[in-house]
């Protein structure tokens, strides 16, 4: 870890929030795409009966 | 070869079906490498001490949240003048990532400019724009939302994103346009001698490209889920008239 010094909160902030941001927008984009495919499989299965 | 084949939801989707996984593999290495980078082995700044660390987030943020809507307003144009669904759902599936990206600077940017201009927040024609920009892509998130009819949704978001982009130039130039504020000027330029010095220059690249990469995959990955979407939504209406 290398000393950050006085801005140490300022830039871990910056880094957390950052790494959050990005994590939550990946998560959501592959869950949200799992999810409408398997909805859709269903719905095709369906309609060739 | 014309580009337009890809306009064909089979032809998109089976083209895109390898290049995500590859694409977000790329992304992943690209920032991982860029930020472990800034992050562990560069120096502080003289003037600005650990703070510049936040240059690696701040500024690919920034770059993507502006030009994610310069991609939005070209495939709105796409569909307003060719009727494309494609283009109209890549429209829609960029607008969460710019929104992400755009979040991320502002936040980044307040945290950076507490200890550097004694404020989290200024009016500042940059800052502004900015806001005013995410405020634009939170718009036309909700837009797409509130309309049940995807044509008319995809009609109605392309103008919205048409005005917006005015917004999108303003976040780009208005360090140039006006000389108030406390926003500097660009921190990667072709006129090299406005650049960041080099040993933050070319981590910086680096993470610039893992975003770029990773904004690229994100938006054929959710676009390959909205023309799903589409698709499913056509068989549930068959379903209920039958």
């Amino acid at each position: 870890m290398p000393d950050l010094g006085k801005y140490a909160a300022e830039v871990l902030t910056a880094y957390g929030v950052s790494l959050a941001l990005l994590g939550g927008i990946v998560w959501l984009s592959i869950a949200r795409g799992r999810k409408v495919k398997r909805q859709l499989e269903a719905a095709e299965a369906r309609r060739r009966g | 070869m014309s580009i337009w084949r890809y306009a064909n939801p089979a032809k998109f989707m089976a083209t895109t079906e390898r290049l995500v996984p590859a694409l977000s593999w790329l992304a992943a290495v690209a920032l991982a490498v860029g930020l472990v980078w800034g992050f562990f082995f560069t120096p502080d700044d003289y003037r600005q001490g650990s703070t510049v660390k936040i240059i690696y987030l701040h500024v690919p943020a920034a770059l993507i949240a502006i030009n994610a809507w310069f991609m939005m307003l070209a495939a709105s144009l796409i569909w307003l003048i060719r009727r494309h669904h494609v283009s109209a759902l890549a429209a829609k599936a960029a607008a969460p990532v710019g929104v992400t990206m755009t979040l991320i600077a502002l936040v980044t940017g307040a945290v950076w400019g507490q200890p550097m201009w004694g404020t989290w927040w200024a009016w500042d024609p940059r800052l502004t724009s900015f806001l005013i920009l995410f405020l634009f892509y939170l718009g036309y998130m909700a837009l797409w939302s509130a309309i049940e009819d995807p044509d008319t949704a995809a009609d109605l978001t392309s103008v919205l994103c048409l005005v917006g982009s005015v917004f999108a130039v303003l976040s780009r130039y208005a360090v140039n346009f006006w000389n108030q504020g406390l926003h500097q000027g660009a921190s990667l330029s072709l006129d090299a001698e406005e650049n960041v010095a080099d040993v933050f220059y070319l981590p910086l690249l680096v993470a610039i490209g893992g975003f770029v990469l990773l904004f690229i995959a994100l938006v054929l990955q959710r676009t390959r889920t909205e023309i799903r979407a589409r698709r499913l939504h056509a068989l549930r209406l068959r379903e209920r008239m039958a």
